[in-house]
C-alpha cells in the first residue's frame, strides 16, 4: 500500500490533534495553526486523489489492521479527497477572510476556543468524507453539531444565541431520526461497515425479508440528514443561524457543514442502501419533491427579506433544493449534477457572506438594503467578489453555477417523468434568483446619491482580498474549465457505486 | 399483528418513547422540557438497541470460567454502540443546558416564543 493511502487518517488526527492544542494556545498561533491545518489537509487531499487516480480503484483503509468485519474503516476512492480538497480550500478561505469581522465578533480570550470548534469541525468533515462505518459517521455528526453550534454561539447577541438554540434543536431532532435508523439497520443486519451492509441490505430486498423495517430505516436515515442539512419544510433555522453568526461562521455552516451531510447521504445510497433497493423504495421522489418546493419557496422568501445576510442564507435553502431534486433525479448523472452543485455551493456561498459582510461594513454596519446603495465602488474587492457569486448563483455562463443548471437539465432529459417539472423549476428559480440577485448588485453599484467617496484599497483587506480571489477565482476556472472536474466526479460516482 | 405486536414489546415501548421525546423536543415551547423531550428520545434509541442486543439464555462477553464458546455469549457491540451514544447525548445536553442558562438570564424566562419576541423588539431598538 502506497504512503498516501494513510493520508485520510492523518489528516483526521491532525485536525483532532490542532483542536486540541489551540485550545491552550493563545488565539493568534491558534489561528495560524488553523490555517496550516487546512492548507496542509488540502495537499495531503491532493496525494489521496493522485494515487486514487493512478490505482483507479477505491481502497479500504482498515484501522488497527482489525480484518473485516469487525475493525472499523476509512475508504477512499476518487470522490472522497477530492471533496475533502475542496473543503479545506473554502475552510481556509473563510477563516482567512473573515478575521477582521471574528475580531469585531468575539472577544479575544475567547477566540483560541473558535479556532478549536473550527479545527473540529474540520476533522469531522473529514471523518464523514471518508468513513466507511455507519456509527462513525453519526458519532462525528454529532460532533460536528457541537463545534458547529460554538462557532455560532461565540457571537454573545441575543439573537446569536436564540439562533444557536433553533440551530441545535433542529440538528438533535435530525440526528435522532438518524441513529434510529442506524439501530433499525443494525437490528436486521447485523451490521456497521458499509459494505456488509450493502450486500445484507440487497439480500434482504430481494428475499422480500424485513421489507417494513429496511424502508422505515431508509426514511429515517436519509430524512434526519435532510433535516440537518436544511432541505424545505426544515430550513427554518438558515436566515437565524446564518444571518446572526459571524461572517466566518456564516461561510463554514452554509458552504460546508451542511454539504458534509449531503456528501454523507450521497455515500449511504451508494454504500449502504444500494442505488436500486434506494430507488425503489419510493424515498428519491420524496427528495425529489421537498428539493424543487425548497427551489422555488427558498427563492420566494429570498426575495421577500430586506437583510442581506438573511436573504443569501434563503438563497441557500434554494441551493440545498437544487441538490436534493439532483439525488432524487437519477442514480448517475442527478447524483452527478447534485456533486457538482455542491461544489458550487461550497465555493460561492462563503465568498457571498463574507463580501456582504465588507459591503455593510462600509455602508455604516447596517444589513438593510437601502443603506448598502453604492457600496460596491466603496469597496472594490468585496464588490468583485459578491458579483461573482451572485452571478454564479444566479446560473449564467462562465460560472460554476451555469454548469450546474446544465447539468441537471441533463440528467432531467434522461428520466422521461421528471423533465418537464424539472425544467420548470429551474426556469422559475431562476428566474426568482435572477431578480433578488440582480437587485442586490444594482443596489450595490449605484451611484446616484453617492457622493464623493474614497474606496478602501486592498493594502489594507489583504486577507479578504486573498479569500475572495481565490473563491471567485475558482468558481470562475471551474465555470470556463468544467469538463475535467464533470469527469473526475463522474469517475469518482463509478467507483462509489462499485 | 397483536401478537407480533407482544413479542417486540420493548422495541415497540422505545418507538412509542422515541415519539414522545421527538415531539416534546419538537413542539414544546419551555426549554428544560425540550432537553428532558431530547434524552427521552435518545433514551429510546438506546433502549431499542439494548433490547435487541440482549438474547435471552446467553452471558455476558466476559470470559471467567473454561467456556470460549462464541455461542454462550452475547454480542458485546451494541453495550458499547449504547455507552458512545449515551457519551454524545450527555455533551449535547450539557451544551443544550448552557445555552439555555445564558438565554434565561438575559430574557429571565424559559418560553421560547416570549424569548424570541424579546429578541425581535430588541432588534428593532437597535437599529
Amino acid at each position: 500500500m502506497s504512503f498516501a493511502a494513510n493520508f485520510p487518517l492523518f489528516c483526521i488526527v491532525l485536525a483532532l490533534l490542532c483542536a486540541v492544542v489551540s485550545g491552550v494556545l493563545r488565539w493568534r498561533a491558534a489561528a495560524i495553526l488553523t490555517e496550516v491545518m487546512a492548507a496542509a489537509v488540502a495537499v495531503m487531499s491532493a496525494f489521496v486523489l493522485a494515487l486514487a487516480l493512478r490505482t483507479g480503484q477505491s481502497t479500504s483503509y482498515p484501522m488497527g489492521h482489525f480484518p473485516h468485519p469487525w475493525g472499523n474503516e476509512l475508504r477512499f476512492g476518487i470522490l472522497e479527497p477530492l471533496v475533502s480538497g475542496v473543503f479545506s480550500l473554502v475552510l481556509l478561505c473563510c477563516v482567512v477572510g473573515g478575521r477582521k469581522a471574528l475580531n469585531r465578533d468575539t472577544e479575544p480570550e475567547k477566540r483560541n476556543l473558535y479556532f478549536s470548534m473550527v479545527d473540529l469541525i474540520q476533522a469531522s468533515l473529514l471523518a464523514l468524507v471518508y468513513t466507511n462505518d455507519l456509527f462513525t459517521g453519526y458519532v462525528f455528526i454529532e460532533i460536528c453539531t457541537i463545534a458547529a453550534c460554538g462557532i455560532l454561539m461565540i457571537r454573545q447577541l441575543g439573537r446569536t444565541t436564540l439562533a444557536s438554540v433553533r440551530y441545535m434543536i433542529f440538528s438533535l431532532l435530525g440526528s435522532g431520526l438518524f441513529i434510529l435508523g442506524i439501530v433499525y439497520l443494525y437490528s436486521i443486519t447485523g451490521h456497521l461497515l458499509m459494505p456488509e451492509l450493502k450486500q445484507s441490505v440487497g439480500e434482504l430486498w430481494q428475499s422480500g425479508q424485513y421489507r417494513t423495517p429496511l424502508r422505515t430505516a431508509i426514511a429515517l436515515i436519509t430524512l434526519g440528514l435532510c433535516i440537518k442539512s436544511g432541505l424545505f419544510p426544515f430550513h427554518f433555522w438558515m436566515p437565524d443561524t446564518y444571518g446572526y453568526s459571524t461572517p466566518c461562521s456564516a461561510g463554514i455552516l452554509s458552504g460546508l457543514v451542511s454539504k458534509g451531510y449531503i456528501f454523507l447521504l450521497i455515500k449511504i445510497i451508494f454504500d449502504v442502501f444500494g442505488t436500486e433497493v434506494f430507488y425503489a423504495s419510493g424515498m428519491q421522489t420524496v427528495l425529489y419533491v421537498f428539493g424543487v418546493a425548497g427551489m422555488v419557496f427558498g427563492s420566494i422568501s429570498a426575495m421577500r427579506e430586506n437583510d442581506i445576510f438573511r436573504m443569501i442564507a434563503y438563497s441557500s435553502a434554494a441551493q440545498i433544493g437544487y441538490i436534493y431534486m439532483g439525488i432524487g433525479l437519477s442514480p448517475r448523472l442527478g447524483i452527478v449534477a447534485a456533486l457538482f452543485h455542491t461544489l458550487t455551493h461550497a465555493l460561492t456561498k462563503p465568498a457571498l457572506f463574507l463580501s456582504a459582510s465588507r459591503l455593510s461594513e462600509v455602508s455604516g454596519g447596517s444589513k438593510r438594503f437601502k443603506d448598502l446603495q453604492g457600496s460596491a465602488h466603496k469597496n472594490h474587492a468585496a464588490g468583485a467578489a459578491f458579483a461573482v457569486g451572485s452571478l454564479s448563483m444566479i446560473g449564467l455562463p462562465l460560472t460554476m453555477g451555469f454548469i450546474a443548471k446544465y447539468l441537471f437539465a441533463l440528467a432531467a432529459f434522461r428520466e422521461e417523468r421528471f423533465l418537464i417539472p424539472t425544467l420548470l423549476a429551474l426556469a422559475i428559480s431562476t428566474v426568482l434568483n435572477t431578480f433578488y440577485f440582480a437587485r442586490t448588485l444594482i443596489r450595490v453599484y449605484n451611484t446616484r446619491d453617492l457622493g464623493a467617496v474614497k474606496p478602501v484599497g486592498l493594502g489594507s483587506q489583504k486577507r479578504f482580498a486573498a479569500a475572495g480571489a481565490l473563491l471567485a477565482g475558482l468558481n470562475i476556472f471551474f465555470g470556463v474549465i468544467a469538463q475535467p472536474l464533470i469527469d473526475l466526479l463522474t469517475r469518482g460516482v463509478a467507483l462509489l457505486a462499485g | 399483528m397483536l401478537l407480533a405486536l407482544w413479542d417486540h414489546r420493548i422495541q415497540a415501548a422505545a418507538v412509542l418513547l422515541f415519539a414522545v421525546g421527538f415531539v416534546t423536543l419538537l413542539l414544546h415551547r419551555n426549554l428544560l422540557k425540550k432537553i428532558i423531550g431530547l434524552n427521552i428520545m435518545d433514551t429510546a434509541a438506546y433502549l431499542f438497541l439494548t433490547s435487541v442486543g440482549y438474547i435471552a439464555g446467553r452471558k455476558p462477553p466476559i470470559i471467567t470460567g473454561g467456556d470460549r464458546d462464541p455461542a454462550s455469549y452475547v454480542n458485546p457491540l451494541p453495550a458499547g454502540l449504547v455507552l458512545t451514544g449515551i457519551v454524545v447525548s450527555v455533551s449535547v445536553t450539557a451544551l443544550m443546558l448552557a445555552l439555555t442558562i445564558r438565554l434565561y438570564r438575559r430574557y429571565h424566562t424559559l418560553d421560547l416564543d416570549q424569548i424570541y419576541q424579546m429578541a425581535l423588539g430588541e432588534q428593532e431598538e437597535g437599529k
